[in-house]
């Protein structure tokens, strides 16, 4: 039986399971918007279309599932850009359908016409145009698979609208894919699993750099296990916040730029680093010619061209993390590093006491105090969708993930105005689940209309707007680095309890520390979204921090005792 | 230092710029990069030159191999191979000057494809190398205009890789048709 292209998107659609899809029609996509109405399927009508990957990637992060946008031509696919972007930075799997102009028509320049397949060459694994009804079915199944196997990213399929109105015969089995098959690359020869076997029972002072890989692996417990086997700290990437407990007693934190002095510190002296799924960003490894510089490296990651990228390392295994660490866990011995980790645990004390969770209420509202709050009421279970900046590292420090897929963030590609977003689809993946938005006043003032979306399709989201009145992280750069010359950092926001009030939605104003418990629970309690205001200290910086550039044990530590906790006397 | 990348890509519109895109956004440099088609009809056989260490050359192969298009991609540093390359050059030659120019060609095994009044037109195949010689013995009479090609590489003897070299589509008798890039 001949349908046409719309409908096949569809039919394509219900075969890879998909329930829910993102996004904005407009001329090009009509005829499948028109066809949307025959199958069972939800549609989620955003505000912007950056905002539908940026749903679909929560959507994603959230379950695992591939998350699915739809958009029109020219000005609706160039918005997916930067969603794009921000889901291949953080290898996750999306499948982007856009509409094109009639094939007819492609390079003349036609209304709404835009080379979306140029543009987003570099930031999805792959794409596709397609200007026939009968190419429909296999472009958008081999989509799914590329966007799902190996080191997961974003795919976008661009279909013209005569590919759209034009007849074919759906054929699903003769659309099966085989070429994201080509590159099974070979498993780790034995002499290298050997040779990383018999350096982790030979190491003294181990460390694990845990990655998302570990979460796109589903390798979590056997990362645990190796780590309480072999008795190994681990170390955690932003992106790794969850995939491993934070609070297992071989859980160091995380790592990096913002990491506690004693997670870098570890990392410096050890003479063993496993990293497992992560790619030694920048971010987490200071200058690399004085990364790590005692310690053999082993690196195992599905993605071949991450092998000594940008540090070099003494064994690379490339490969699924799960299957590999199967392979190697067998030989590896048990182990007792009591000594290395009570000298880490030597340098927690020293830290400890700068962390301004355990100074006294001085009259002030600090972002930690507000993360920690949150930790200690949410009792560690939400799901919490940050946004880029100050108050993502303050979350990333005191909110301390233990559930899998519990921090959905922007690690990559530090994407101002995701997490709202972000949220609205991870709250659709898992309508179970509680899930908050930390968010900075900045980014909020990103995405916000997309309040308007949680509403329209009833999804119960809570809102923690970090107002500093700043776009904290530059300021604190341009404090740190510029001599405190504020060059557009100071930033006005609207009255945010009266603008939860016009999208129709519990909005409160906290700025003391004694009413933030009331204030969460009265967002948990309210029946849609809830958002709170929480007036923080202005200019408070997020320690400890290596500067860019820096060896990642020179740290700006914690002021010790705080000067903003000596002005406490201050009325706020 | 060189490294030849031979990569078997499928014959579709856009493989091309993707695997430009590729080379462009991680820096790797290419010397020359060649294409067209191969034996059998669906495939396009890419040359790629890169100058780069060892290191990002083999960073350069991982990325290739992550392209949906592409079907292998070999490496022919470690391989005993043929590389070759074609030059046409315009070389400044008067009716005097016209024997001594014919020797040298002679000397390099190429050939003279078009003579006008003041000039000739020589066409030369080789390595890189041999290409070079010649420019630089051709140099004192005057290159008016000089197009090469790039190079084409081969391993020399069996070719390694059994899923390439089994195909059961028949072999293209004429490769006329160009790659649609």
């Amino acid at each position: 039986m001949e349908q046409t292209g719309a409908q096949i998107i569809w039919e394509c659609l219900l075969k890879m399971g998909v329930d829910t899809v993102f996004g904005y029609p407009g001329g090009a996509i009509l005829p499948t918007y028109d066809a949307m109405t025959g199958y069972p399927v939800r549609h989620v009508l955003v505000r912007h279309e950056q905002s539908a990957v940026h749903m679909a990637d929560g959507y994603s992060r959230a379950s695992g599932r591939t998350g699915v946008v739809v958009a029109t031509s020219g000005p609706g696919a160039t918005n997916l850009v930067t969603g794009l972007a921000t889901a291949m930075l953080d290898s996750i799997p999306l499948v982007a359908i856009t509409g094109q102009v009639g094939s007819g028509l492609l390079g003349t320049d036609a209304f709404q016409e835009v080379d979306i397949t140029g543009i987003t060459l570099p930031v999805t694994k792959h794409n596709y145009l397609v200007t026939r009804a009968e190419d429909i079915a296999p472009a958008i199944r081999e989509a799914f698979a590329v966007a799902t196997s190996g080191r997961p990213g974003p795919v976008l399929v661009d279909i013209t609208k005569d590919a759209q109105q034009g007849k074919a015969t759906f054929e699903w089995e003769k659309a099966m894919p085989t070429r994201h098959l080509r590159h099974i690359p070979p498993f780790p020869a034995a002499a290298e699993l050997e040779r990383a076997v018999a350096m982790i029972n030979e190491a003294k002072r181990p460390v694990i750099l845990a990655g998302h890989g570990i979460q796109l692996s589903g390798a979590r417990a056997e990362v645990l296990t190796l780590a309480e086997r072999a008795d190994i700290p681990f170390a955690i990437t932003l992106l790794g916040l969850g995939a491993v407990p934070a609070t297992h007693p071989h859980s160091l934190g995380m790592m990096g730029m913002h990491g506690e002095a004693w997670v870098n510190q570890a990392i410096q002296e050890a003479d063993l680093l496993i990293a497992l799924g992560m790619r030694f960003d920048d971010r987490v490894t200071g200058r690399l010619k004085a990364y790590a510089p005692d310690a053999k490296k082993i690196h195992i990651d599905i993605d071949f061209s991450e092998f000594n990228k940008n540090v070099p390392v003494d064994v690379a295994l490339g490969g699924d993390l799960l299957q590999v660490l199967r392979a190697i866990l067998p030989k590896v011995q048990s182990a007792k590093h009591g000594p290395w980790l009570e000298r880490i645990n030597s340098w927690r004390g020293d830290s400890a006491v700068r962390d301004i969770k355990n100074l006294p209420d001085d009259g002030h509202l600090y972002a930690a105090h507000v993360m920690h709050d949150l930790w200690k009421l949410t009792k560690g279970a939400a799901v919490v969708v940050t946004d880029v900046g100050q108050h993502q590292m303050w979350e990333a420090q005191y909110y301390h993930h233990d559930g899998e897929r519990s921090l959905i963030t922007s690690g990559g590609a530090g994407t101002m105005g995701f997490a709202l977003p972000a949220a609205i689809g991870a709250k659709m993946a898992c309508p179970d689940a509680e899930v908050w938005v930390v968010a900075g006043d900045g980014g909020f003032q990103m995405t916000f209309a997309e309040l308007m979306t949680a509403v329209q399709e009833d999804v119960k989201v809570n809102i923690a707007i970090i107002n500093n009145g700043f776009l904290g992280m530059v300021r604190q750069w341009q404090e740190l680095f510029y001599e405190s010359r504020y060059a557009a950092t100071p930033i006005l926001s609207p009255d945010f309890v009266k603008l939860a009030e016009a999208f129709g939605v519990h909005g409160q104003r906290v700025d003391k520390r004694a009413d933030v418990a009331s204030a969460v629970a009265a967002a948990r309690a309210a029946k849609g979204t809830a958002l709170i205001e929480f007036r923080v200290e202005q200019e408070d910086s997020v320690y400890p921090m290596v500067a860019a550039g820096a060896a990642l044990h020179d740290m700006i530590r914690r002021p010790s005792p705080s000067p903003l906790a000596e002005t406490g006397a201050d009325p706020v | 230092m060189t490294h030849v990348l031979v990569v078997y890509t499928d014959d579709e519109p856009g493989v091309l710029t993707r695997v430009a895109s590729l080379f462009r956004r991680r820096g790797f440099n290419i010397h020359s990069l060649t294409v067209g088609p191969t034996e059998r009809p669906s495939v396009s056989r890419m040359t790629v030159v890169v100058d780069t260490d060892a290191n990002t050359a083999r960073r350069a192969v991982e990325h290739l191999r992550k392209l949906v298009n592409v079907l292998e991609v070999q490496q022919l540093g470690q391989h005993a191979k043929v590389v070759r390359d074609l030059a046409l050059i315009r070389v400044s030659a008067n009716a005097t000057q016209r024997s001594e120019v014919l020797q040298l060609v002679q000397v390099f095994r190429s050939n003279v494809v078009d003579i006008a009044e003041d000039s000739l037109v020589i066409e030369c195949t080789g390595s890189l190398g041999k290409i070079e010689a010649l420019v630089d013995t051709l140099r004192p009479f005057g290159i008016l205009e000089m197009g090469r090609t790039g190079a084409v590489a081969m391993t020399r003897g069996l070719r390694t890789d059994p899923s390439l070299v089994s195909s059961s589509e028949p072999v293209r008798a004429e490769s006329s048709q160009s790659m649609s890039v």
